[in-house]
């Protein structure tokens, strides 16, 4: 194959990867700390996407042109916003359910999903059609050969990528991140020890739903184009990634979220059957290694979860 | 406590009463006919538009003293989807008091729905989808269309695109009934037309990222992307056409005829053609009458590219209801017979599949964020070009 093209490829993969990742993150640390699956998740990310769209839309009609001024505030209003809404779904949904059995916290997000987004189809002007994500970022293009890489597609990948060492920090190197370690691994000891154990919950929904939220405008800014529906398969992927890398591991939910943006870009392009079946070779893959590895790729150790 | 109950009992009596004296005394005999199309979903734009044209004809109808009937419209949402559409459909057929309905836009429902439609002996009249096997695959004296079918509409696409001297094509199209029929006639009068077909390529029609197709397609460097699928992935597409530099011209079908295209892809929209049964709203016979009726009821929505095509079906419902009687039976056999009968989108002839015989195709550009009859446009007098030309 043309090395240009197989560039390209990759270059595909890794962005899909990217948004994975996130996502999946943000289900990990979830169960991490409190052991409940938030299927809210994906639709979280399309009212963080949709709160940047409009957030953008003000700046314009405010008069504000400044491209890296407008992406800054962009992402942090979108950020900020969700991060408020993770902590509000956990204070006020989450929390209050804690020792009822984990289906009804599930079907309580699930059911979550489904308001927000259709609050988003609502709600919004003309929400349920596809909404154009303005190009706040460079929209040059260098080709090489088959490969045509454009400033922005990179942008956000470093982007994506300090983010996701961001988190690793925070979680390996900080106070906060030790408290949530604590409280993942054991409850009752990391409140005997004195550590708040509500706030570290909705800290890490605020955390969680921020990652949701900037893979949300990144989704945007890469695709030009946002829709109410988008983060209903993005939750299902990201949460299969993150069940695949090893639920409660932040690093199984990298890999997971990886593994799965190239199985489906194999599965488009090298098998010998038509492109549509892609996502029944990815999940299906998926499926093979759960059967293999049940507790995923990277498997909990009781003592070290997040 | 028993105060209470009175004051209960007063305000329920002259609710009662407000109620009894608001129906009108003369009242004509009401009678009911259905509207299904996407209200919810991608596709919703070309649905709230259907929905209100042939809200528009039930007004309309209303509003003339010499009626014989009141009608009232029964709106249901078909969400675009199979299971959705047949349980629309099951609702109205199995309500006797619906006679007749104007039917879905998006052909995976209307081919799902024909049976239904069948079984409970309820006249329809298709107002949008175009998959040719909603009348041609089955012998239902039930199913009518008003709008033409995509076997019209790709003959006319690949030789338009042919005559312009493209030579090479990928083809992308959602793997619904209605992606594949696009596929399938396309391709076969492309290649009738001397175009070479260099890959095909079935997509979900939920389907986010098509960054993997196209980079393939990049690979095979077709003159044209054809896309056989409808307004939300063909925003998509066209978009991360752009993102992986893909310089190919973009052909639609009539599924990305909307202004949610051309909303949804902003500037990208430029020089995008696509091809479309029936005439123009403002070139339609009746369509000034139309478009000033429509804009007179303030309707949020704009009626989009069908809504013609709905306001006829409604219409010539209501104008055979009066001449027939509410009789689902009667209403049929007179539907089957209609022949040259006037109508704001041209002269109405059902064939014995209940077929209208359009033979007018438009074919569309975007220019400056509007859809523009090739013919008018500065892409036919030569002072645009479309890509690679």
């Amino acid at each position: 194959m043309d090395i240009g093209l197989l560039g390209q490829y990759i270059m595909n993969g890794l962005m899909l990867g990217m948004m994975y990742a996130l996502v999946a993150v943000g289900f990990t640390l979830f169960f991490g700390v409190l052991d409940v699956i938030n299927f809210s998740h994906g639709d979280v990310l399309t009212v963080g996407a949709f709160t940047g769209l409009a957030t953008s839309l003000g700046l314009t009609a405010l008069g504000i042109s400044s491209a890296p001024l407008v992406v800054v505030i962009v992402f942090l209003s979108a950020i900020v916003c969700m991060s408020a809404l993770g902590a509000f779904i956990a204070r006020y949904l989450v929390l209050p359910l804690k020792s009822a059995p984990a289906l009804n916290t599930l079907l309580l997000t699930l059911m979550l999903g489904i308001v927000l987004h259709e609050a988003v189809r609502l709600f919004y002007p003309q929400g349920a059609n596809p909404q154009r994500f303005p190009s706040l970022l460079s929209t040059e293009a260098y080709s090489f050969g088959h490969f045509t890489l454009r400033v922005d597609s990179a942008l956000l990948l470093l982007a994506g990528l300090a983010v996701i060492i961001g988190v690793h920090l925070l979680i390996n190197k900080t106070k906060l991140g030790l408290a949530i370690r604590a409280v993942a691994q054991d409850e009752e000891t990391a409140k005997l020890m004195g550590i708040n154990f509500t706030l570290i919950v909705l800290v890490t929904f605020a955390i969680g739903s921020g990652l949701a939220a900037f893979a949300g405008i990144m989704h945007g800014l890469y695709y030009s184009e946002i829709n109410f529906g988008m983060g209903l398969l993005l939750g299902v992927i990201g949460f299969s990634a993150a069940i695949v890398g090893g639920l409660g591991n932040i690093y199984g939910a990298i890999i997971g979220g990886f593994l799965f943006a190239a199985l489906q870009t194999i599965g488009a392009l090298a098998l010998p059957f038509a492109s549509a079946y892609k996502d029944v070779f990815a999940f299906g893959v998926v499926i093979l290694i759960m059967a293999w590895r049940p507790t995923g790729l990277i498997s909990e150790k009781v003592s070290e979860r997040v | 406590m028993k105060t209470m109950r009175m004051c209960y009992s007063v305000v329920l009596s002259m609710l009662v009463a407000f109620v009894l004296a608001s129906t009108p005394v003369s009242a004509k005999e009401k009678v009911k006919v259905g509207f299904i199309g996407p209200l919810t979903g991608g596709t919703s734009s070309n649905g709230i538009g259907g929905r209100n044209s042939a809200d528009l004809a039930v007004r309309l109808h209303n509003a003339n003293p010499n009626g014989k009937y009141e009608y009232e419209l029964v709106v249901l949402d078909d969400e675009c989807k199979p299971d959705k559409g047949v349980q629309a459909a099951t609702k109205l057929g199995a309500d006797k008091g619906v006679i007749a309905a104007a039917t879905h836009y998006c052909s995976a429902v209307a081919i799902a729905t024909v049976d239904t439609y069948h079984k409970f002996g309820l006249p329809v009249i298709v107002w949008g989808a175009v998959l040719p096997d909603i009348t041609y695959g089955n012998n239902y004296k039930e199913i009518h269309r008003v709008n033409g079918t995509m076997i019209n509409q790709n003959e006319t696409a690949a030789k338009f695109m042919t005559g312009l001297g493209y030579k090479t094509w990928a083809v992308i199209h959602d793997t619904t009934d209605y992606g594949k029929g696009h596929n399938k006639y396309f391709s076969e009068y492309v290649t009738k037309n001397g175009g070479k077909i260099l890959g095909t390529f079935g997509v979900t029609a939920d389907q986010q990222d098509f960054t993997a197709e196209l980079t393939k397609i990049k690979s095979l460097d077709p003159d044209v992307v054809y896309f056989g699928g409808l307004t939300p992935i063909g925003v998509r597409i066209r978009a991360q056409m752009d993102k992986l530099g893909l310089k190919s011209q973009f052909e639609g079908t009539s599924g990305i005829v909307s202004e949610a295209f051309i909303q949804g892809t902003g500037p990208l929209a430029e020089g995008v053609v696509a091809f479309r049964e029936g005439a123009y709203p403002e070139k339609l016979p009746g369509g000034k009458y139309f478009l000033e009726q429509y804009a007179k009821q303030n309707y949020a929505d704009g009626p989009e590219a069908y809504g013609a095509f709905s306001f006829a079906a409604m219409t010539l419902i209501l104008d055979t209801i009066e001449k027939t009687g509410p009789d689902r039976k009667k209403v049929r056999k007179a539907l089957d017979k209609v022949k040259g009968q006037d109508s704001i989108i041209g002269e109405i002839t059902f064939d014995d599949h209940g077929q209208n015989t359009v033979a007018l195709i438009s074919k569309y550009v975007v220019q400056d964020g509007k859809w523009t009859l090739w013919e008018e446009s500065e892409y036919a007098a030569g002072t645009r070009k479309l890509m690679r030309r």
